[in-house]
């Protein structure tokens, strides 16, 4: 899915990130733990969703490349964080639904979970 | 080259800045983004499991013609049973440490699979010691 279409889709707030149609996602993983994240994606055209809004979270990203985060449920990151996220080139979005809503929709539009 | 970094067990928002820098470092010397990535995780880890687990610590780099060595030492308390402590899954994390993101008992086993050699050593009550190598 490229990202306008994310957007679309879940009613995404844009936090910080340069919004480009080119992008393309074709995995996605939903987690609130930072070491699964780290342990089970492996490319990085993988989003992830999210309800954990702190630097660790980003820095997880920076970690293994990830370039969209989704903060679920209107959780919003504070002004540092969102520093840390443009340094590092990733689009934060935010949507006031759930996790769950979010992977359902997407995934009912085609996108897929990480192998495991 | 060699390079050396303090890791405090006091400040959750700042665990991650050794590995941050690590991982720039080893882009500045064109190293394989997949090498990159493994190191970067597994540095990562590590810095984490000493902002949380332990009362501080440090994380040294070493880079040489063809390899990349992280070690990681701690202050303590140690690790009691290190089989236990090295399966998936298993975790001493509080609920403040999951509500952080972390506790999955993921961390150890995924550094050692992201490392071409890797050593974990303890003494309980006194410091645990892990040492990484990944060869370039
Ligand atoms: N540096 C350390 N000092 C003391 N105990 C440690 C240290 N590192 C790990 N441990 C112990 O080993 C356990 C397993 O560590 P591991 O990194 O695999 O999982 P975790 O840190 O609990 O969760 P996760 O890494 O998935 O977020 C920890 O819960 C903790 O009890
Ligand atoms: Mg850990």
């Amino acid at each position: 899915m490229n990202l306008n279409q994310i957007i679309k889709e879940i009613n995404c707030n844009i936090i910080t990130g340069e919004i480009q149609n080119i992008n393309n996602f074709t995995r996605a993983c939903s987690s609130d733990l930072m070491s699964d994240v780290l342990a089970f994606i492996k490319d990085d055209h993988t989003l992830l969703i999210t309800g954990l809004c702190n630097q660790q979270v980003i820095r997880t990203a920076e970690m293994i490349d990830l370039k969209l985060i989704i903060f679920v449920r209107g959780k919003k990151p504070t002004e540092d964080i969102i520093e840390m996220a443009d340094e590092n080139d990733i689009i934060l979005l935010s949507t006031n639904i759930s996790m769950f809503d979010a992977t359902g929709i997407l995934y009912q539009k085609g996108m897929r979970g990480i192998r495991v | 080259m060699k390079f050396e970094y303090t890791i405090s067990n006091l400040n959750f928002s700042t665990a991650g800045e050794a590995s941050s820098n690590i991982k720039k470092v080893l882009k500045l010397l064109g190293i394989d983004s997949k090498i990159i990535r493994r190191a970067a995780i597994a540095t990562y880890e590590a810095e984490i499991n000493i902002a949380i687990h332990s009362h501080g610590g440090k994380i040294i780099l070493y880079i040489e013609e063809d390899s990349i060595k992280i070690t990681a030492i701690d202050k303590g308390p140690g690790i009691e049973n290190i089989e236990l402590a090295m399966k998936e899954g298993y975790s001493t994390a509080t609920h403040e440490i999951r509500e952080m993101g972390f506790g999955a008992g993921m961390g150890l086993p995924n550094i050692k699979k992201c490392s071409n050699e890797f050593s974990i050593t303890s003494e309980f009550g006194k410091y645990t010691k892990l040492e990484i190598t990944i060869f370039i």
